[in-house]
C-alpha cells in the first residue's frame, strides 16, 4: 500500500509470526504468564488524552484519558449509552465513517498519533475488530481470511495462513475439511470465531472486540472467552461486553464507563472486589445497569 | 371475555363472512381485468400477424409493397441501439450510484441530487428527445446517427439504472462494509470485491428493466430523427438508422389495411426480442447467483 508509512513498515517486519507456519501452540508457550505477574512489567500500547467526542451537538465522550497495557486483555464495561463501544470505535478510526462524528484530543498507539500522523485505512490494517454481530463476508471460509491479506499485499503462501490464523481462532479442527464452504454455513460462533481469524490474518498488533459474545449462546460464548485467553499471549486485546461476568473471566484490566466518562480502570480483580469508586460499586453489585 | 367452548362449535355471523367474500371476488377482478385485457390484446395482434410473420418479412428491407416489406433494419436497428445505450447508461448509472452510496457525504447537496434523480425518472421521454436533438444532433454535431439516439436513450433511463443500483448497493449488510474496512481496505477495495459482487444481481434486474423501456420507446427517437424508411443495416454508430417501434408506427399510420398487419407483425417481433433479452439476462442473474453462493 502507497499510504504505509516507514514505521508502519517496521512494525510489519517485527510483527513475530510473519509468514510463519508453525502451529500457535509452540509460539505461545513462552510468553505464557498469570495476569498478576504481568501488570508489573508490560508497557503501554495505546494511550488515549483528553479525548472528547461527540455525535453531531451531542457528547458522547467526556475527556478520557486511559492507558491501554500491551498483551493483556482490557475490559471496557457500563451501561447501555456510556460510550464503550464508541471509544473502542475510536481506537480504529472507524467512527470516521460517522457523517458529523467529530473527535477531540489524541489517541497514540506505540507513540504514534493515529488520527494526526497516520492514514485511517494503515491504521485499521494494524489495529483489527470483531464486532458484535458476526459478519463474515459471503465468500468462502478460505476466502474470508485470504481476502484481507491480499489486499494488504500478502505474498506468501495462502494455505499455511489460513490454517494458522483459524488455529489461533480456534476454529481449525471444526471447519478444516470444508474451507470452500460458504461462511454463512457456519453456526453464529464459528462464524464469529472465523471474524477473528479473518482479523489475524492480516497480522495486526491490537484486537478490538465490540460485545463479540452478545449473539452467542453461552457454549459458544465459552469456547470465543477460551480463545480470547489465548489471544492475549499474543496481541493485545480490548473487549467491550455489557457482561460484567464475561469482563471478570477473560480481562486483566477493566474500565468502567458511566455516561460518556471513565469513571474508573484497575486491574479486573480489584475493580469487581475493592473498587475506588462508589459507582462502580452500585453498578457491578447490579443496583443500575 | 369470549367463551370458546360456546363459540367452538358455531360460525362467523353470516353477514361478516358476506363481506369478505365480496371483496375477494372483488380483488379477483381487479387481478383479472388488467390480464384479461393483456390477453385480449396479445390474441387480436397475433391474429392479425397471423400469415404476415414468415422468413421473408424478418430478412427483408422495408417496402412500399405490403407483401415485399420486412423488419430486418429494424431489428438490426434495435439492436445495435439497445447495446449502445446498455454500453452507456450501466458504467455511467452503475458508477453515479456507488458515488452516491459510498463516496458522497450526507448533507443538504446529497439530498437535491438524490431528489432530482428521482424526478428525472418521472419526466416525459419525448423531453429527452428534445434535449437529444439540440444537444447531441445539433451542438454536437452528431447527426441523426444511432450514436445521437443512444446517447439519448441512455439519458432517458439513467435514473432508474441509478436509483435500482443504489438500492441494490444499500441492501448489501453494513457488517460486510465495516468488516472489510476494518481490515484496512480502502473504499475502492470494498466496492469491487464485496459491495459490487454483492449487489450484482440486484444491478442487473434494474438494468433489464430499463433497457425494456428503452427498446420500446419511440417518441425520444421521433424527435431525434431516426428514419421510417431504412434500406441498410447500420454500420457503425454514426449511421442513420431506424427502430422496431419506429418502423411498427410507420406502418399503422398507412392507410392501406395491409400495413395494420405489418405492424402486428412488427409488434410480436418486438415483445419475442424484449422477451429473448430478458431471459437472456434473468438466466445471467441466476447463474451469478448461484456462483456467488458457491463460492
Amino acid at each position: 500500500m502507497s499510504t504505509e508509512s516507514p514505521e508502519v513498515n517496521e512494525v510489519i517486519e517485527q510483527t513475530p509470526h510473519a509468514g510463519d507456519g508453525a502451529p500457535p501452540t509452540d509460539q505461545l508457550a513462552p510468553t505464557l504468564m498469570s495476569a498478576t505477574d504481568a501488570a508489573n512489567t508490560t508497557r503501554t500500547k495505546i494511550e488515549i488524552e483528553n479525548l472528547n467526542f461527540w455525535y453531531g451537538r451531542k457528547q458522547a465522550l467526556t475527556d478520557i484519558s486511559l492507558a491501554i497495557q500491551e498483551r493483556r486483555v482490557t475490559a471496557f464495561i457500563g451501561p447501555s449509552g456510556c460510550g464503550k463501544s464508541t471509544l473502542l470505535r475510536c481506537l480504529n478510526r472507524m467512527n470516521d465513517l460517522i457523517p458529523g462524528a467529530r473527535l477531540e484530543g489524541t489517541v497514540r498507539v506505540d507513540g504514534h498519533d493515529i488520527y494526526n500522523a497516520s492514514d485511517a485505512v494503515v491504521v485499521r490494517r494494524h489495529i483489527g475488530m470483531v464486532f458484535q454481530k458476526p459478519n463474515p463476508f459471503p465468500k468462502s471460509i478460505y476466502q474470508n481470511i485470504v481476502w484481507g491479506a491480499k489486499i494488504n499485499g500478502f505474498s506468501g503462501q495462502p494455505d499455511e495462513l489460513v490454517e494458522r490464523c483459524l488455529r489461533q481462532a480456534a476454529l481449525w479442527d471444526e471447519v478444516k475439511d470444508r474451507l470452500g464452504d460458504n461462511a454463512y454455513n457456519l453456526s453464529g460462533g464459528q462464524q464469529q470465531r472465523l471474524c477473528i481469524a479473518r482479523a489475524l490474518a492480516v497480522e495486526p498488533e491490537i484486537l478490538l472486540m465490540d460485545e463479540p459474545a452478545s449473539a452467542l449462546d453461552p457454549i459458544a460464548t465459552t469456547k470465543l472467552e477460551e480463545t480470547i485467553l489465548d489471544l492475549r499471549e499474543r496481541y493485545t486485546v480490548v473487549i467491550v461486553t455489557h457482561n460484567m461476568h464475561q469482563a471478570r473471566r477473560v480481562s486483566d484490566e477493566t474500565a468502567f464507563f458511566y455516561i460518556g466518562q471513565l469513571i474508573e480502570k484497575t486491574p479486573t480483580e480489584q475493580l469487581f472486589t475493592r473498587p475506588r469508586e462508589q459507582r462502580t460499586e452500585d453498578y457491578i453489585m447490579g443496583r443500575f445497569g | 371475555m369470549a367463551d370458546l367452548s360456546k363459540d367452538i362449535g358455531g360460525s362467523v355471523s353470516a353477514m361478516r363472512r358476506r363481506v369478505g367474500d365480496a371483496l375477494a371476488v372483488l380483488f379477483l377482478a381487479a387481478t383479472m381485468t388488467g390480464l384479461v385485457v393483456l390477453m385480449v390484446l396479445l390474441v387480436d395482434i397475433v391474429v392479425q400477424a397471423w400469415g404476415w410473420l414468415s422468413p421473408g418479412f424478418l430478412a427483408n428491407y422495408p417496402s412500399r409493397f405490403p407483401e415485399q416489406a420486412g423488419i430486418k433494419s429494424a431489428i438490426f436497428g434495435s439492436l445495435w441501439m439497445i447495446s449502445l445505450t446498455g454500453l452507456i447508461a450501466i458504467p455511467v448509472g452503475v458508477g453515479a450510484a456507488i458515488y452516491l452510496e459510498e463516496y458522497a457525504r450526507t448533507g443538504w447537496l446529497l439530498r437535491v441530487i438524490q431528489v432530482n434523480i428521482a424526478n428525472l425518472a418521472g419526466v416525459p421521454s419525448v423531453l429527452y428527445g428534445i434535449l437529444g436533438l439540440a444537444l447531441f444532433v445539433r451542438f454536437l454535431l452528431l447527426g441523426r446517427s444511432l450514436i445521437a439516439g443512444a446517447l439519448t436513450m441512455a439519458l432517458l433511463i439513467l435514473p432508474v439504472v441509478i436509483i435500482s443500483a443504489q438500492e441494490a448497493i444499500r441492501a448489501v449488510p453494513s457488517g460486510v462494509r465495516e468488516g472489510a474496512l476494518a481490515l484496512g481496505a480502502t473504499r475502492w477495495e470494498v466496492v469491487r470485491d464485496h459491495l459490487l459482487p454483492m449487489s450484482a444481481t440486484g444491478i442487473l434486474t434494474g438494468v433489464i428493466l430499463a433497457l425494456s423501456r428503452a427498446i420500446g420507446e419511440t417518441a425520444p427517437l421521433l424527435m431525434i430523427g431516426a428514419l421510417s424508411f431504412v434500406a441498410f443495416i447500420p454500420e457503425g454508430i454514426m449511421d442513420s438508422f431506424t427502430v422496431l417501434p419506429i418502423q411498427i408506427f410507420n406502418w399503422a399510420s398507412r392507410p392501406q389495411p395491409e400495413f395494420k398487419h405489418l405492424a402486428a407483425a412488427g409488434i410480436v417481433v418486438l415483445m419475442v426480442v424484449l422477451l429473448i433479452m430478458n431471459a437472456a439476462a434473468i438466466t445471467l442473474r441466476n447463474r451469478l447467483d448461484k456462483r456467488r453462493q458457491q463460492v
